[in-house]
């Protein structure tokens, strides 16, 4: 690599340690030294690249959508071709992206470092799930190659048993059985880690609280993800040897089929957010140079929700047929998960009142997230309340809703978690400007896409259609230029990324005064992370952290 | 975790955690500071992946409580196919299997590497007898047309089904193992090689089990036809019949009390007609009018079949994959690897096999035993 040869930037440098020479990225050379490492932090980088294209994969998808919605009608995908695009970009953005993105690609490279250890409890485990992962995405290329799949990412039957796509049903299928393994896997292994290799001093209550969102995380994924395992299987099974569990035809009930994948699938939406809040709660906390508020509040209602989360897949069904005692329990447990998720935000205002906010990039990403995750969380009680989900389901509104959820709060955040520790991560200091400028444009495209959808939804537009009422054309119009301007905005935060690579100064070991033990070790890490073993205090006292000069970076003060 | 306080660790190699410059055993991962570190850490993990596994499970052991509960005489009726005589060899089995894997953690610990080998080789042989028998039983029925969902065949009295070789194909893969595994054998004679013959002394053994198993299981079946008979046949399958029809009335009876919605009507016939997809078949027979479903058909014999098939199927999946590991063990143990401060993987193994086991004694009631 180059970085080792460079001269140090600053001549007046002391710590000989602090720009290192010798890191993890060029402690080894060769594309095997990658392929068959078992460092965290290369498989966490490997999968960092790996999300970050299937995202770029799914974003095309989005942009032809919103492109062939530009007209009520006649628009440049045939309708067949639309349904495959619609299914391809929601599989692909949910199982390939959104899932692995913050666990697999940031919890990976971090949470070692943040518990001051050599490495997760499984190395090889570790690599076997981003091979599992890199598996489950051949699939998902093969199913998109082959035919198309046209049933949309949530599989329902009957449908996708009898489809003509059947050859990418089940290459899909089978890529969703191996992505959840590889999510199973990743799961455990933190847990394990977690659990045992703590250093001494950290309690439970003395974890940065983006572990306990990956612990809360961790949780669901061992819990939740093996009904998908077998739902999926089981599906399969239907098309390959026609069991007829779910398919009335052959006396089967397709809504089993609904009640198992959302047994998982709500659950997942938790696997999706809760990593989010914890790097909310990292970012707010030290852009703000202040202690988190209501630490513990924070750290259970993250185990809260994981728990919540368990207890409401029936409200994806209300429509689909169940028992009105079912339906009011489900929706009344709904309402409770609005509990813990309204601790946290409050909690983050609360941090940043009377705090030192610093509005750098990855602050602005967070604060994007406050707004856009509000907006999702308050839209999802008109859906969690029986009477308005009946009008509201399978319409636009539920598409703003949950992408407000998903997008607005899991890849905002997760964009903000990847320029808050990209120095870090590659020793690079990223153009702060033109991050600035990236977060603004992607929040005003954001908006600007999914604000008309809640209009469209509301006027009862449904969801998944190919064409549309001519009075809907402006609100589509609308969100197709917002679809637009996201996706430039999203480009410039790669460009600015990329570019930190090429001319970015070198990182100091704290470019923001975090406390936690990442930010004691040199940026990059070493191949071990640390020489010795680093002392353990509390993770959100900033009392003797303050900036120094020479380094451009902050220091502990002894 | 305890195990290791039993057995003494020596203090020079466990109580430097704080060390960091100490010399790591080669069995100790370097990013673990101790053995107790390393073991708890394999133990939490295995648990954790045995809840995985369960709730893996889960989704067919609802799937067969959804559809007993709507279609209890389909189950019963279907039940009388399976030959609990095999069920119940094979849950003995897989129980004495339980056993001698627990022994050879035991074997682990105490440094009895012989005793080990024999273990892990014992537990093998009972995982490959228990596949032989289930070939047996599969290649029967499929034999006869029990097939899952749309390719069950309605059952005709007194036939006995086509002889079309499934149980030869399924005998393919485990004969080209067990060749494979006697040329180790002879090759390990051959070398003189002690580590060699005790891994392929095992491998052969337990291989050959496989069709012990299979002998067995013939033997059993067979027997099985013989005292039913054709005659006997005739009359055990009408008392089957007879049977079903007083608990279709009994269920009909009772489910008065729960689901009034669906008034008097016979609850299965009124649980299909709510199910809403093959209401077609029904409504036009003349089915409505008597309270027997005729069950013998694809629709409803099919999905038993179909349940039994996904269960017993992934835990069959599940042995086989038991047996990979316990082989890699055994070379390990050939090795002598194993011992009072590393004995995790046995361990853990051993537990994955009590689970797999635990399932089989869930499994082999509520698929055989209904009746």
């Amino acid at each position: 690599m180059s970085v080792v040869d460079r001269p140090l930037a600053s001549p007046g440098y002391s710590e000989a340690d602090s720009y290192p020479t010798h890191h993890f990225l060029n402690h080894s050379h060769g594309i095997l030294s990658w392929a068959l490492t078992l460092d965290h932090k290369r498989i966490g980088l490997m999968y960092l690249v790996g999300v970050m294209s299937s995202f770029a994969l799914g974003g095309l998808f989005a942009l032809m959508i919103r492109i062939h919605l530009w007209n009520f009608q006649d628009g440049w995908l045939s309708n067949k071709t639309y349904n495959q695009v619609f299914t391809l970009h929601g599989a692909i953005m949910v199982f390939l992206f959104i899932i692995p993105s913050i666990p697999a690609a940031l919890g990976n490279f971090l949470l070692p470092i943040m518990l001051g250890t050599k490495d997760v409890a499984f190395p090889r485990l570790n690599l076997m799930s981003f091979y599992l992962w890199i598996t489950g995405l051949v699939f998902f290329l093969a199913a998109l190659s082959i035919t198309g799949l046209d049933t949309g990412w949530t599989f329902y039957t009957p449908y996708s048993i009898d489809t003509q796509q059947g050859g990418a049903v089940l290459a899909a299928t089978f890529g969703v059985f191996v992505l959840g393994f590889s999510s199973i896997f990743t799961g455990l292994n933190f847990i394990v880690t977690i659990n045992t290799m703590r250093p001494p001093g950290m309690s439970w209550f003395r974890m940065p609280l983006f572990l306990w969102a990956l612990y809360s995380t961790s949780i669901i994924q061992v819990l939740a993800t093996p009904v998908l395992g077998i739902t999926v299987l089981l599906l399969s099974a239907e098309r390959l040897l026609g069991i007829g569990i779910f398919d009335p035809k052959l006396n089967g009930d397709p809504v089993t089929f609904q009640h198992f994948f959302w047994f998982y699938s709500h659950p997942a939406v938790y696997i999706m957010i809760l990593p989010a809040m914890g790097i909310i709660s990292e970012l707010m906390s030290v852009h703000c140079h202040k202690g988190i508020f209501g630490y513990r509040m924070i750290a259970y209602s993250s185990i809260a929700i994981a728990l919540f989360g368990f207890l409401v897949w029936g409200h994806h069904m209300f429509t689909s047929g169940m028992a009105d005692v079912t339906a009011v329990v489900f929706s009344a447990l709904t309402f409770t998960v609005s509990i813990p998720s309204a601790i946290k935000v409050f909690n983050w205002l609360g941090t940043m009142y009377q705090g030192t906010v610093s509005l750098n990039t990855p602050m602005l990403y967070a604060l994007a997230f406050i707004f856009l995750f509000t907006i999702g969380g308050l839209t999802g009680l008109p859906l969690g309340a029986l009477s308005t989900d009946m009008h509201f389901h399978d319409t636009y509104f539920v598409v703003a809703h949950f992408h407000y959820v998903m997008m607005g709060g899991t890849l905002v955040a997760f964009l903000g978690g990847v320029f808050h520790w990209w120095p870090k991560m590659t020793g690079r200091m990223f153009n702060d400007k033109l991050g600035i400028v990236s977060a603004i444009i992607v929040f005003v495209g954001f908006n600007l896409t999914f604000l008309p959808q809640f209009v469209l939804g509301s006027r009862g537009m449904p969801r998944r259609y190919a064409t549309y009422l001519p009075e809907f054309q402006p609100l589509h119009q609308l969100s197709t230029i917002g679809s637009l301007t996201l996706g430039s905005g999203l480009l410039l935060a790669l460009i600015v990324l990329l570019m930190s690579l090429v001319n970015g100064k070198k990182a100091p070991r704290n470019p923001w005064g975090g406390a936690t033990l990442e930010w004691e070790c040199a940026s990059p890490p070493p191949h071990d992370n640390f020489s010795s073993a680093p002392t353990v205090g509390d993770p959100y006292d900033f009392s003797n952290i303050e900036y120094d000069g020479k380094t451009g970076g902050y220091v502990k003060r002894a | 975790m305890t195990a290791i306080q039993d057995t003494h660790i020596p203090n020079h190699e466990a109580g430097h955690a704080d060390d960091h410059h100490h010399e790591h055993p080669s069995w100790l991962a370097h990013h673990f500071d101790d053995a107790e570190q390393q073991f708890d850490s394999g133990k939490l993990g295995m648990w954790l992946f045995l809840v995985t596994e369960v709730l893996f499970f889960s989704g067919m052991f609802c799937a067969y409580a959804l559809y007993r509960n709507r279609n209890p005489e389909v189950f019963e009726f279907c039940s009388s196919f399976l030959n609990e005589k095999l069920g119940a060899i094979n849950t003995g089995v897989l129980l004495f299997s339980s056993l001698t894997m627990a022994w050879a953690v035991r074997a682990a610990q105490l440094r009895q590497h012989q005793l080990l080998v024999g273990m892990l080789g014992a537990t093998l042989g009972c995982a490959a007898i228990f596949l032989g028998v289930k070939s047996v039983e599969y290649s029967h029925k499929w034999e006869l047309g029990l097939l899952p969902g749309r390719f069950y065949v309605p059952q005709i009295e007194g036939h006995h089904g086509a002889h079309h070789g499934y149980l030869e194909m399924l005998c393919i893969v485990p004969a080209i193992v067990t060749v494979l595994c006697a040329a180790y054998a002879v090759f390990s004679w051959a070398i003189k090689s002690t580590f060699h013959q005790q891994v392929s002394g095992p491998l052969l053994t337990a291989a050959l089990c496989f069709f012990v198993g299979v002998f067995l299981g013939q033997y059993l079946e067979a027997q099985e036809e013989a005292t039913k008979g054709h005659a006997n046949h005739h009359e055990h399958h009408m008392s089957v019949q007879g049977h079903i029809d007083h608990d279709s009335h009994d269920h009909a009876a009772a489910s008065d009390t729960h689901e009034h919605d669906h008034g008097s009507a016979p609850a299965p016939v009124a649980a299909v007609a709510s199910s809403g997809g093959s209401s077609d078949v029904y409504v036009d027979s003349k089915e409505l009018a008597t309270p027997k479903p005729n069950v013998n058909k694809s629709t409803m014999a099919g999905l038993f079949f179909s349940i039994y098939y996904c269960m017993t199927g992934v835990h069959a999946v599940h042995i086989i994959g038991g047996m990979i590991v316990i082989s890699w063990l055994i070379v390990k143990a050939a090795r002598h690897e194993f011992h009072e401060q590393y004995f995790g993987p046995v361990d853990n193994v051993g537990l994955y096999w009590h689970l797999v086991d635990f399932i089989w004694i869930y499994l082999f009631p509520l698929l055989y035993l209904i009746t």
